[in-house]
């Protein structure tokens, strides 16, 4: 099975929601659709499950022009981020529904329905709960119910549209690595819509990061870290911290060291903005060190890792991760000096750390 | 049923108990104290006269008058409530405000309007009177205008009973129906329809109550042709017009008890169900 999906373009209203998406997923593939809200990831999984359909564009299905079947006749499996269980029906109900909804000919018989219900409910790891309606379960035991039901009509394409949205922390978790679980042991091809990049990069074999309805990056996680497409791709992967730079020949020089600009490819000379992380960040106590001079100003968190927050000389915060261990050489008010493995340039686009990007207009074109 | 509203506190100090008093007593004179008199009243020249009113052919009439035009306007009522509130609450179109506010207007109208609405419409000198004259058709002062007085009456008790309940439940289980291979009829058998069981019910009983009641509207309407147009409320005004007031009252006790056995039916019917599906 291979989905190709070809230029599709989406607009509701005067809101671009698709301007232009193409992608080919393989099969067998766990893919990731990742971006902010608004960028027009749930929309491309909408028409995927023929539940919207675009203003322009194709999308085949080995071949097969997938636009022209209804949502009844693709075989598209779709969990959603609030279940949409059925509300009077026992979980087990709810698995055989797709099953029982057949046409007479094509209709399993009971004691199959009722085997294929017990092995789905297995391999959602809820068995015993099958006699329960919806109400009776809790958050992740619906959403299993959920993703058992999908795969009960032995779908073509897994749809998950922020699955994990409306759970806690702890069972997300549990969750997500169940999913990749059923998703290896069923070998079915699954899409997953969400905003979290952490469980896009934990899950999917490729990440497709979108933004303003169009793909920004498609990639695996580790391509994405390494060599973001744009500044947009590297901000909203994980922290960063902004300082003035000048660029020189590739090379982003502050004061006191030197890094390597890793997006875009050949940056311009002159001053810059520079985005780095603060896994990147290296600080050094001793007081001839490399480095620019900086000045320690908080140092929080727990666990193997401690984001110390320093002051450099223009006034400008910049935090770094430290290991534990290494963590204990620093106390605040202390002289320090940082360097920075690698940065990726601002390219003026209103993306900071963190900042989910909404605006409505399309945003500047971004020269790689 | 959810469990994130609090429980009620006890009833505890003087204030609670001042209101409950109140609501009880307000209750007995305003509901309690009428339905007595009507049972006392029909009963007050003994069980066999009481029963002798329904033996009288006019109000037997009156019963199965009732009764077919209730069997009429329900039904219709109800197919209509479920297609309104399903437009309504799963798709966006235009002039979705103006159908909800039309919906609405037969509950600020009053019922005498409502009938007469059908006599200008229909009556002898309305803008169909003489056409339906000419092909032998009696609407006004027989049983189609009062089935139709009795619809514009009931028409919004189903609807406004599935709107905020569909609306509230949403698309998506239907969505989901829809991919898992389930054609459109199928998904509103199985799927729609199960939801809203219950609001459906409430409004249906609703609708009826209101349908087998209703006075004004088909009082306009009916000519008050004994043994033919009369409905149980007119019957009723009717006896009472003519002194005849244990007749009158034993068939209001008829009327009050549709409003009980309406009560009970809906109890028990939800009671029947399992708790974590209602």
């Amino acid at each position: 099975m291979t989905l190709t999906i070809d230029g599709v373009y989406k607009q509701f209203g005067r809101f671009p929601a698709l301007t232009g998406v193409s992608l080919e997923v393989r099969d067998g593939e766990f893919l990731a659709l990742l971006g902010p809200s608004g960028s027009g990831k749930t929309t491309l999984l909408r028409v995927l499950a023929g539940l919207d359909k675009p203003d322009h564009g194709c999308v085949y299905l080995d071949g097969v022009d997938f636009l022209a079947l209804s949502a009844r006749e693709r075989r598209v499996g779709l969990v959603f981020q609030h279940y949409a269980l059925f509300r009077h029906m026992t979980a087990a109900r709810n698995i055989a529904f797709g099953l029982e909804v057949r046409p007479r000919a094509a209709r399993p018989s009971r004691a199959e329905i009722a085997a294929r219900v017990d092995k789905l409910l297995a391999l959602a790891q809820i068995e015993g709960l099958g006699g329960r309606y919806p109400a009776q379960l809790s958050g992740g035991q619906r959403q299993r119910v959920a993703v058992a039901r999908a795969l009960a009509v032995e779908p073509q394409l897994l749809l998950l549209d922020e699955p994990f949205g409306a759970l806690d922390t702890k069972v997300r978790k549990e969750l997500r690595g169940e999913l990749r679980r059923i998703h290896d042991a069923t070998g079915v091809t699954t899409i997953l819509v969400t905003h979290d990049q952490e469980e896009a990069m934990a899950l999917a074999d490729r990440v497709v990061l979108m933004n303003h309805g169009r793909i920004e990056q498609i990639g695996a996680p580790a391509e994405l870290d390494a060599a973001p497409a744009s500044p947009f791709v590297f901000t909203f992967l994980g922290e960063t911290n902004r300082l003035p730079c000048d660029v020189l020949a590739g090379v982003a020089r502050f004061e006191g060291f030197a890094a390597p600009v890793i997006c875009p490819a050949r940056p311009a000379d002159g001053p810059a903005v520079a985005l780095f992380r603060p896994e990147d960040t290296r600080l050094d106590a001793g007081p001839h060190a490399d480095g620019a001079p900086a000045r320690v100003v908080e140092i929080r968190g727990r666990g193997p890792v401690r984001n110390i927050t320093c002051q450099v000389l223009g006034g400008q915060r910049v935090i770094a991760d430290v290991a534990e261990a290494a963590a204990e050489r620093f106390e605040v008010g202390q002289r320090v000096h940082f360097s920075v493995r690698r940065v990726v340039l601002d390219a003026g686009e209103a993306a900071r750390p963190g900042a989910i990007v909404e605006a409505l207009a399309p945003a500047a074109r971004l020269t790689a | 049923m959810s469990a994130s509203t609090l429980p009620a506190r006890s009833v505890k100090g003087p204030i609670p108990a001042v209101l409950v008093t109140l609501a009880l007593g307000w209750l007995a004179l305003i509901i309690g104290a009428p339905f007595a008199t009507v049972l006392a009243e029909a009963f007050s020249k003994g069980l066999g006269t009481f029963l002798a009113a329904f033996k009288e052919p006019d109000a037997l009439a009156a019963i199965r008058l009732t009764l077919l035009v209730a069997a009429i306007a329900v039904p219709l009522n109800a197919a209509f409530g479920l297609a309104a509130a399903w437009s309504i609450a799963k798709f966006e179109f235009r002039g979705k405000s103006l159908l909800l506010t039309v919906i609405d207007l037969p509950l600020s109208l009053s019922p005498v309007v409502s009938g007469l609405v059908w006599v200008l419409l229909f009556g002898a000198r309305g803008w169909f009177g003489p056409w339906l004259e000419g092909a032998g058709i009696k609407v006004i002062f027989a049983v189609p205008g009062i089935v139709l007085g009795t619809i514009l009456v009931t028409v919004p008790l189903i609807a406004r009973e599935l709107i905020p309940l569909m609306a509230e439940q949403g698309a998506e289980e239907e969505l989901a129906a829809t991919t898992l291979g389930a054609g459109g009829w199928t998904v509103f058998r199985r799927v729609t329809l199960p939801n809203v069981r219950w609001a459906l019910l409430h409004g249906v009983l609703l609708c009826n109550a209101r349908a087998m009641g209703e006075f004004g509207a088909v009082s306009v309407v009916s000519g008050h042709i004994r043994g033919l147009t009369e409905t149980l409320p007119l019957h009723v005004e009717a006896l009472y017009n003519d002194y005849d007031f244990v007749g009158a009252f034993a068939a209001a006790t008829l009327l009050a008890g549709l409003a009980v056995v309406t009560l009970v039916a809906k109890s028990v019917l939800e009671r029947a169900m399992p708790l974590a599906i209602r």
